[in-house]
């Protein structure tokens, strides 16, 4: 699974504002954490304001609140908002024979691996996220 | 001590701290628990809950088999897990199976789920076991987030099935 830039960015910020829901970030702090464009960052930040996970503060010290529930909202929730990760192996529609079997043994293992990667997602919280990098940090050490 | 679950656990309930009974089940709680299984199920599985009753608080499996209920102040039944120690099925050393947890929806988002896989896991953990694990349908966001909450993540079995028609 390679997620797309979109994706990644919008994961960072979510749980970056997630650790801290009281809190606010600007896209130009949460940029400079995590070593990314700012100009990408500013346009996954309005898609996510329209989805609802995260709000906009106006004002001193203005800038990106948490705007979901943290034991609810999963790592799907964040990512189908810029891609549906359905693998495309990009093979023809009309094809028969021995090809038409090789295409339909294909999209069965791709449509498998696509329903593993979904469940995955879609049951791990941004709380559970979380706690994971906490206790992988803490084996580290 | 194996088979003798704690009691007296809280639960919290919005900011308010109500009490929770953990104890282990008996063939008097088989009425309650068929009846929350058929809530959040929607099936009545009477004959297969009283078997599971029968065969999990026979005291001479008490190491092996836990069958725990929640019940609040006022006497009622709100969760139960059943779990098992199971060895060398699939090839695993043994470990503890939990074969069902299931919490009243009008007792949810409390902690009792958090406090009935506790309470199973040290029966577990008494007993020599040192990895828990369960099967949930990889659709059902609830309770898969729920264990994960737990700690609990994909393991190194997967499930394989094929229909038969």
């Amino acid at each position: 699974m390679k997620l797309q830039k979109a994706s990644r960015y919008a994961l960072y910020a979510v749980l970056h504002l997630a650790s801290a829901p009281d809190r606010q970030h600007s896209t130009a702090e949460i940029a400079q954490e995590y070593g990314i464009s700012i100009h990408h960052l500013a346009k996954v930040m309005r898609t996510l304001v329209r989805s609802g996970l995260i709000e906009s503060v106006r004002g001193v010290g203005g800038g990106y609140r948490f705007a979901g529930n943290v034991r609810r909202t999963t790592l799907w929730d964040v990512i189908h908002e810029f891609e549906s990760l359905e693998s495309d192996i990009d093979t023809p529609d009309e094809v028969a024979g021995t090809a038409g079997i090789v295409i339909s043994g294909l999209d069965s293992v791709n449509s498998e691996i696509d329903g593993l990667i979904r469940s995955t997602l879609d049951s791990i919280t941004l709380k559970t996220l979380l706690r994971y990098g906490v206790e992988n940090l803490e084996r580290r050490v | 001590m194996p088979g003798t679950a704690q009691n007296n656990k809280t639960a919290k309930m919005n900011n308010n701290r109500i009490a929770i009974d953990i104890r282990p089940a008996t063939v008097a709680d088989s009425a309650a628990i068929v009846a929350l299984d058929a809530e959040i199920t929607g099936t009545d599985k009477s004959a297969y809950w009283t078997d599971i009753l029968e065969r999990f608080t026979d005291s001479a499996m008490r190491i092996q088999r836990h069958f725990l209920v929640a019940s609040s102040a006022n006497g009622d039944l709100v969760g139960f897990v059943v779990g098992e120690i199971r060895a060398w099925e699939f090839g695993s050393p043994p470990c503890g199976w939990v074969l069902a947890l299931s919490v009243s929806p009008q007792h949810r988002e409390l902690g009792i789920g958090s406090l009935l896989l506790d309470a199973l896991s040290v029966e577990l953990k008494s007993a020599g076991i040192a990895t828990i694990r369960t099967m949930v349908l990889s659709t059902d966001k609830v309770n898969l987030s729920f264990f994960r909450g737990e700690g609990l993540s994909a393991g190194p079995y997967i499930e394989l099935e094929k229909r038969l028609d």
